[in-house]
């Protein structure tokens, strides 16, 4: 069974389907347009990002690099935190870039958002498991394939 | 992180329950990146969230929260563009309903936040705040808790001040509270290059393909380009500024980075030269056609590709004075070889209030007024991120507004033909 370990930095546990972003997800070109039109979901609308781009991001586990792009990034995450529409979990291969660190500690401090943070799972994440994947997430950082697609 | 007694005070609610709440948010986020400590700000904020979005709730209440605190940032504080400028920037019935009543449903009264908390003046609404005519313009060292991409990145590698990629709010909590986690680009170690990019090209490179293609390479690393000074020579005059302004913006939207460094240019580059890049330093080679296969990698969003172009924006981030004068010549120039005397495409040139004030002042404004090109203050960005923007053919030579909009992307010399009727 394909097995990760990484930082955790917001825990709680997760089982279900994840995205995979193998490039560094762009938050506010993602995100932006279905936070914008007050959408019950976010469609990814990044059209630089094939991986995400037209899908459901809303209640999965994101699999991705780092965050990249403009720095409103974090008050995006918290901002879709807020309305209850974010990632059940944003699972790092790398280290948290700046961004999604702020708004994951924005949404948990100010928002009491329970999203699902962990860092460092190490790159091969991005190629092991594939979007479509069913994923079990534990609270201590693990991250493990269930169902393959 | 280890905190002195006054910040241990503050996390314990001594001086509030807000002041603590944002305390613990800054020494929260220090801790992941391993921050030793907190270090004081050294000179006035520039906020990233200038747009009142009326879904940005979380936004507004922590703003309520810090005016009903009694906090205000020591100094005065810069703000990105406004989303929103009627009088130059023309729009339908509908835009308008939606931009007024959906869209910036807030920003009046995020604006009176603003003002509540330490907003310098009316004219503070730029993403160039560092620019003279502005005047919130970091000296060398100076620690700042600024956001806005394209406004970090020229700080910290153009002007040598020590800035973080903060995030919006968090770059309002750094200017209340006064201090910033030590990490990072606030370090030594963290300036430090971690890609050496070798420009082998045969002339100048087009400032936003060139930070466009490093961006997407190196991310949040920091580059080292060598071969640059060949072309911007090794002084930071205006039209050199300019330049770094529009490719470090392009570097931070296409990528995350935050600093780079210009061998012979930049100022670390020139007091430290190959000393402040790290040994196991990757190598990007940048050739004539590395930036064409980039140029080329740019999809088309646009419902028709061949659509005629309704729209164009120049300036984002805004246009700088000596930028706004060559756009007029290079206009001028191009009307003469088309035989109009209007541009047919409606053209928005976009650039900071003092910079307008100034630009005023000079025939130059005339000119382009004749030449029926509109000049604003308003973000470009803010103003495509609507329903009814996205369905229009707008073109644009930003690589940031190509980024986050659906805007067509064409090089400076290709643009103005379009926008001038030069087959």
């Amino acid at each position: 069974m394909k097995k990760f370990k990484g930082r955790v930095i917001c825990k709680g546990k997760y089982e279900g389907e994840c995205v995979v972003s193998k490039q560094g997800l762009n938050t506010l070109a993602t995100f932006q347009k279905s936070a914008l039109m007050n959408k019950k979901k976010v469609i990814g609308s990044d059209q630089n990002n094939k991986d995400v781009y037209g899908k459901n991001l809303t209640g999965v586990a994101l699999i991705l690099p780092q965050t990249i792009g403009s720095t409103t990034g974090g008050l995006v995450i918290q901002t879709i935190c807020q309305m209850g529409i974010n990632p059940s979990a944003l699972l790092f291969s790398e280290e948290i870039d700046s961004l999604a660190a702020s708004g994951v500690i924005l949404a948990k401090n100010w928002e009491n958002s329970n999203i699902i943070a962990i860092d460092k799972l190490g790159k091969e994440i991005l190629t092991e498991i594939k979007t479509g994947d069913i994923i079990k997430v534990s609270e201590d950082g693990t991250v493990e394939v269930v169902e393959e697609k | 992180m280890k905190l002195t007694k006054e910040e241990q005070d503050i996390l314990a609610g001594k001086e509030g329950e807000t002041k603590a709440k944002i305390l613990q948010t800054l020494v929260e986020f220090g801790d992941l990146f391993g921050a030793d400590k907190l270090v004081p700000v050294t000179t006035s904020g520039h906020l990233v969230t200038s747009f009142g979005i009326g879904l940005l709730k979380p936004v507004y209440r922590a703003m309520d929260e810090i005016i009903n605190a009694g906090l205000k940032t020591p100094y005065p504080f810069t703000v990105d563009p406004r989303p929103i400028d009627y009088q130059n920037v023309k729009c339908g019935v509908l835009d308008k309903l939606i931009f007024s009543k959906i869209m910036y449903s807030k920003q009046k009264h995020y604006e009176e936040q603003l003002s509540k908390i330490g907003l310098k003046n009316k004219n503070a609404f730029t993403c160039t705040c560092y620019l003279d005519e502005v005047g919130n313009t970091p000296k060398f060292g100076d620690v700042l808790s600024w956001a806005e991409s394209s406004a970090v990145v020229f700080a910290n590698s153009v002007l040598g001040a020590r800035c973080n990629r903060n995030s919006g709010m968090l770059d309002i909590f750094g200017a209340l509270i006064g201090k910033v986690p030590n990490f990072g680009l606030l370090t030594d170690e963290g300036r430090k290059a971690n890609w050496i990019i070798k420009l082998e090209t045969t002339h100048l490179p087009e400032a936003q393909i060139l930070g466009s293609a490093i961006g997407m390479k190196v991310m949040e690393d920091v580059p080292y380009v060598q071969g640059l000074d060949k072309f911007l020579g090794t002084k930071l005059n205006d039209d050199v500024i300019s330049y770094l302004k529009d490719f470090g913006a392009a570097t931070a939207s296409n990528g995350a980075v935050g600093l780079y460094h210009i061998e012979n240019l930049t100022p670390e580059a020139k007091k430290y030269g190959e000393k402040i890049i790290n040994k196991d330093a990757k190598v990007y080679i940048i050739d004539d056609a590395e930036l064409e296969r980039v140029y080329k990698s740019y999809p088309v969003m646009w419902k028709k590709e061949n659509a005629k172009p309704t729209l164009c924006f120049i300036g984002c981030p805004h246009l700088s004075f000596s930028q706004l004068n060559k756009w007029t010549e290079k206009i001028e120039e191009n009307l003469s070889h088309s035989g109009r005397r209007k541009v047919c495409v409606r053209t928005v040139m976009t650039a900071a209030p003092d910079v307008v004030a100034k630009f005023k002042e000079t025939e130059n404004f005339l000119k382009l007024k004749k030449f029926g090109v509109n000049l604003s203050s308003i973000c470009p960005l803010m103003y495509t991120n609507n329903p009814l923007a996205g369905s229009k053919p707008i073109i644009t030579n930003s690589n940031k507004l190509r980024t986050y909009s659906k805007s067509r992307y064409f090089k400076d010399d290709d643009i103005v033909k379009i926008i001038c009727g030069v087959k």
